[in-house]
């Protein structure tokens, strides 16, 4: 069985890196919360971070894209090459990196604007596109995000007025548009019943043929069905990382298995 | 029945009437107040209050020139102090959150938002109608707009800072600029409940008599020079309630029911087409 894992995960072996970190840390004011992560993530696949509450994934997470930057008191140390550039470095223009990496949140954050305008929102940012392609765009990203069938009557009213479910698939649909090479899941499924859940789960399973994902989840049983890769983190360190499969299975480091047989955590 | 338990009930109900008297007891002078200016003034208030200016002694009159006086000088308050609060809110919630300066600030706003109208009346005739050479409707408006920034500053900053960092993130995420997310994302989220605070400001300055006194003091005749002195609804009741002629007190009533209607009217327009649309789900 192991065998045949280690098989499967050796024909599914990435070809090329999308992400490299070298030497991260992170810290919030005094307090370190990440320390010297040194990862390599491959191009179109699902990687998942998974570990305690606290643990660094979501900060993690958010250094991918500068989310961080937002709040003065936070930092970032190291290196994270995105296609062999430098994103941490302050020449790094932050807007332009944004449309290369977008995020999903916990929390579905639909903008109080139409369903139409939510999803423009992005493109409008960076291109000034004739009306009839903008639409075009608009229909694409939510098709992507499996939405369009439930939305295409109601384009018109306010985001806040759909269901969780339907708000997150909207807020996928939003970072979609923006045609991003990265997208980061932070628990995007967490408040959301199973059914959405499921959707949702159903959208990263065909989003990663053109995306490369990378997911936060508190869930095993998510981070198993739909990851390609597990990075398991403890108190701010990179335990051990594997093709989920493997690391799943047959984990090499007695930490990661005590956390997913649910010894503690 | 158990002791205990009877005890507790009985504290309930106690506590349940306490309240109850509580409520009724704000709720009668409440509606004595508006009985009363209603019985008075309904009679004076008929159409030439709003086409006859005040009038002499003896003579008689409406009060034309103190509802275009006083409408003029809060719309200028507002344009003056509606502006300054959103944008000192802005920077509180957005910018400087957190910092020393922030809290000086609200610090600062919370104490003018408590002081005496009277006193900000004096401040800005002092510090302009000494300086311009003379009561005018321009220091009437820049009084009242005083009184109503710290409204509006206080008020909009609570509703911005109800917006959830998440949706603030969500923007910056998606590559929109500090400013941008602030008009497009913050403003929008927070609009009803930045709206609410001006108009209840409006109100709050429409009724404002002190600052008057001080700047714009007053005007028996219609005036639309906002550079010289201007009539108003609150120096005109005050002028006069005080006075010995009965049909003088009749306007100061039909005054006094005017603005107490206009502030009902602006509180049921917020009340009843100003919520937040309901979710569906």
């Amino acid at each position: 069985m192991i065998q045949m894992n280690v098989k499967k995960a050796v024909q599914e072996a990435p070809t090329r890196t999308k992400l490299k970190v070298e030497n991260l840390g992170f810290y919030y004011d005094n307090f370190q919360a990440l320390h010297d992560i040194n990862l390599e993530l491959a191009e179109n696949r699902v990687t998942a971070f998974i570990g305690a509450s606290g643990c660094g994934k979501s900060t993690l997470l958010r250094t991918f894209n500068r989310i961080y930057s937002l709040y003065p008191e936070q930092r970032a140390t190291g290196q994270i090459l995105l296609d062999g550039e430098n994103i941490l470095d302050k020449k790094q223009d932050i807007n332009r990196l944004r449309a290369k990496v977008g995020i999903v949140f916990q929390k579905p954050t639909p903008f109080p604007m139409s369903i139409f305008d939510n999803v423009a929102y992005g493109v409008r940012l960076y291109e000034k596109l004739p009306r009839g392609i903008l639409e075009e765009r608009v229909e694409e990203a939510l098709r992507k995000a499996a939405l369009w069938d439930e939305v295409k009557d109601i384009l018109k009213q306010s985001g806040t007025q759909l269901s969780g479910g339907q708000q997150q698939r909207l807020c996928i649909a939003r970072a979609l548009a923006v045609e991003p090479d990265v997208l980061l899941l932070d628990e995007p499924t967490s408040a959301l019943d199973p059914i959405s859940t499921l959707r949702i789960e159903e959208l990263i399973d065909d989003l990663k043929e053109r995306l490369t994902i990378l997911i936060v989840t508190h869930n095993m049983q998510q981070a198993a069905r739909i990851s390609d890769d597990t990075v398991f983190m403890h108190q701010g360190r990179v335990v051990e990382k594997a093709p989920t499969n493997i690391l799943f299975t047959n984990p090499e480091n007695k930490q990661t298995e005590d956390y997913i047989t649910g010894r503690y955590g | 029945m158990d002791w205990h338990y009877f005890k507790r009930r009985l504290m309930n109900q106690v506590g349940q009437a306490l309240a109850l008297m509580a409520t009724l007891f704000t709720l009668f002078w409440l509606v004595w107040l508006l009985t009363t200016l209603i019985s008075q003034g309904w009679q004076a208030l008929d159409l030439s209050m709003f086409v006859k200016d005040t009038p002499a002694p003896g003579a008689e009159g409406g009060m034309r020139n103190a509802i275009v006086g006083s409408l003029m000088m809060c719309l200028a308050g507002v344009a003056i102090g509606a502006p300054v609060g959103v944008l000192a809110a802005t920077w509180l919630a957005e910018y400087g959150r957190g910092t020393w300066l922030a809290s000086a600030i609200r610090f600062v706003n919370d104490i003018l938002l408590s002081t005496p109208s009277i006193i900000i009346g004096i401040f800005i005739y002092g510090l302009v109608v000494v300086n311009t050479g003379g009561f005018s409707g321009w220091a009437g408006a820049l009084a009242l707009a005083m009184i109503i920034l710290p409204v509006v500053v206080r008020t909009s900053e609570d509703m911005m800072l109800l917006v959830p960092d998440q949706m603030r993130e969500a923007a910056a995420a998606l590559g929109a600029q500090r400013w941008r997310l602030i008009i497009d994302v913050v403003y929008r989220a927070a609009r009803r409940g930045m709206v609410t605070g001006i108009l209840l400001g409006f109100a709050r300055i429409s009724g404002e008599t002190a600052p008057l006194l001080f700047t714009a003091l007053n005007n028996q005749f219609l005036s639309t020079d906002m550079g010289n002195v201007m009539a108003n609804l609150p120096m005109m009741i005050f002028q006069y309630a005080m006075s010995p002629y009965s049909n003088w007190q009749e306007l100061a009533w039909a005054g006094a029911l005017l603005i107490t209607l206009t502030i009902l009217a602006i509180n049921l327009v917020l009340r009843l087409f100003w919520r937040e649309p309901k979710k569906g789900h």
